[in-house]
């Protein structure tokens, strides 16, 4: 190709647009974009399939699901979920926070004995942890002279074991929260003469929530479907109802639906919770105004 | 004469093997600017934060308007203060940062009445109303609602000074109030500095500008490796300096 043929075919080269001279500007023409719209209809045909085999497939019983979703014992399963989740979870931040604040005091034995909270129960399983408080009488029969199998029922075991559980986990969430906020916060707080539990409550606390919260979200959804752990010691929370229910019928498939399907709405319904609010604690900062 | 606000008598620091301050001595008069210079590492800021108690001295003492900062003395014992007593200490210091350490999740009215709120205990009516006037002072009255980020600079480090402001403070620490600053806003932190100094504020201001220094300053003291080298009216030891060191110093940053 000589240099002339080049200069030819200027239009189509990299140099700067020949029609630039009158008041029309040069109009952009979008690359064709072949590969997504192919990615996109292959993903909806298989979506496709997948939709048309649940509702075709008879096996699945929708009827039966809906016959059980707003059943009695399947509500008052949901009921028990829904305040054990919390209970657990308000208990659980109570706890990690006491927890995070010693980690981070100055005093070594609370630091030591925070660290060491945290190293034990975040390695035992939650299962394990609650077939041992299950069987705690088998260490001490008696708890100031009442039968220990009298006060640890299993709901009882169920907070306790769950508790336990989510407060080495909140711990650690709430350390990374307070450790986000900018130390030099806490230096205008404290030369400005604000107290301890006043530098706390309105300077770090609120400024931490902002790292807090995302994670404090999941494992609030965590647990509200980590809790039908508890239905190993007869709790009967919402799995437990819908297991007791086909045990009975041996409608296990639809029954386990009318449980998935409520743990869907209720994430769901916290989601939304969790935006909003994410949304009051970023107050004053740049990105989210 | 009198006894002055400011009396900082052989106070050493260490940060672990690391001697910041070396046996410092500095006096300041009711009402007077001290302007503090010096390299980065010389401390000057440490200094300055030790006079409000966020750094603890290793040796030596410091006053301020006649009590001992931090510690109570007994005998030949200095015995630490409780918590209590050195935040009340703190409200009677004013201490501007250079990163400012607005509260960001407060607006800047909630910014400015917090202390007075809360460590004074002051009644909120009264104390709002104090705040929008320091607000007018430094020319934000119209920014009362707004959040710390959403402004520059320059206002922010102008609502830090009408913060430190809120609590009547005896005395005005500065540390490096300008230096986060883009070029262009220092001077509208400097004149609101000016302003103060004109009413007779007692203020210690650790800078670079050495402009404001010779206009404002009573004082001029300069530091290098945790000692005073030499201090004294602006005119002296800006123009006439006697020191190596501060020639040194002078004639990289004018």
């Amino acid at each position: 190709m000589s240099s002339n043929t080049l200069a030819k075919a200027a239009p189509s080269a990299a140099g700067p647009p020949a029609t630039t001279t009158g008041e029309t500007q040069p109009r952009i023409v979008r690359r064709p974009r072949t590969g997504q719209w192919l990615a996109a209809a292959v993903v909806l045909a298989l979506l496709a399939i997948a939709a048309n085999s649940v509702i075709r497939n008879k096996a699945f019983q929708w009827d039966v699901v809906a016959d059980y979703f707003t059943s009695a014992s399947i509500l008052r399963g949901l009921g028990l979920t829904l305040w054990l989740t919390a209970l657990v979870m308000a208990l659980g931040f109570a706890l990690g926070t006491l927890l995070a604040v010693m980690r981070l005091s100055a005093n070594p034995v609370l630091r030591t004995v925070s660290w060491g909270y945290v190293w034990l129960f975040r390695s035992m399983p939650i299962l394990v942890q609650l077939l041992f408080w299950f069987n705690i009488g088998a260490l001490y029969p008696h708890i100031l002279g009442v039968r220990t199998v009298d006060l640890f029922g299993p709901v009882t075991v169920a907070v306790i074991g769950l508790t336990l559980h989510e407060a080495a986990y909140a711990a650690e969430v709430v350390r990374g929260g307070i450790l986000s906020v900018d130390r030099g916060q806490i230096e205008a707080a404290q030369a400005l003469g604000l107290g301890r539990i006043r530098r706390w409550r309105r300077i770090i606390l609120p400024q931490a929530m902002r790292s807090i919260l995302p994670p404090a979200g999941n494992m609030l959804i965590g647990t509200l479907k980590g809790t039908s752990i508890v239905s190993v010691i007869a709790v009967q929370d919402l799995l437990y109802s819908a297991q007791l229910v086909y045990h009975r019928t041996y409608q296990v498939i639809p029954l386990l639906l009318v449980a998935t399907v409520w743990y869907v709405v209720v994430t769901s319904l916290l989601s939304v919770g969790q935006f909003y609010v994410e949304r009051h604690y970023a107050r004053g900062s740049e990105r989210t105004r | 004469m009198s006894t002055p606000m400011v009396d900082v008598k052989a106070v050493h620091k260490s940060f672990g093997t690391l001697e910041v301050l070396r046996g410092i001595d500095l006096e300041v008069r009711a009402g007077e600017v001290t302007v503090v210079l010096g390299p980065s590492g010389s401390g000057k800021s440490t200094l300055l934060r030790t006079i409000n108690h966020l750094e603890k001295v290793d040796s030596g003492w410091i006053s301020v308007d006649g009590a001992l900062v931090g510690y109570r003395s007994s005998g030949d014992k200095l015995y630490e203060l409780r918590e209590r007593e050195v935040l009340k200490q703190r409200t009677q210091i004013g201490f501007v940062f250079q990163n400012f350490n607005l509260f960001p999740h407060l607006t800047v009215l909630e910014n400015i009445a917090e202390a007075p709120l809360s460590a004074l205990g002051r009644p909120r009516k009264e104390t709002l109303d104090n705040a929008r006037r320091l607000l007018d002072r430094v020319g934000l009255a119209d920014k009362a609602d707004a959040y710390p980020k959403q402004l520059s600079g320059g206002q922010q480090q102008r609502v830090a000074i009408a913060r430190a402001l809120a609590l009547e403070p005896k005395l005005l620490l500065f540390d490096e109030p300008t230096s986060a600053l883009d070029p262009e806003l220092v001077g509208e932190v400097l004149d609101v500095i000016k302003d103060l100094a004109l009413q007779g504020t007692t203020m210690i201001v650790v800078t670079h500008e050495i402009g404001f220094a010779r206009e404002v300053a009573d004082t001029v003291v300069f530091m290098d490796e945790g000692r005073i080298v030499e201090q004294g009216a602006p005119g002296d030891v800006l123009d006439a300096p006697r020191h190596e060191r501060t020639k040194a110093f002078l004639s990289k940053v004018l």
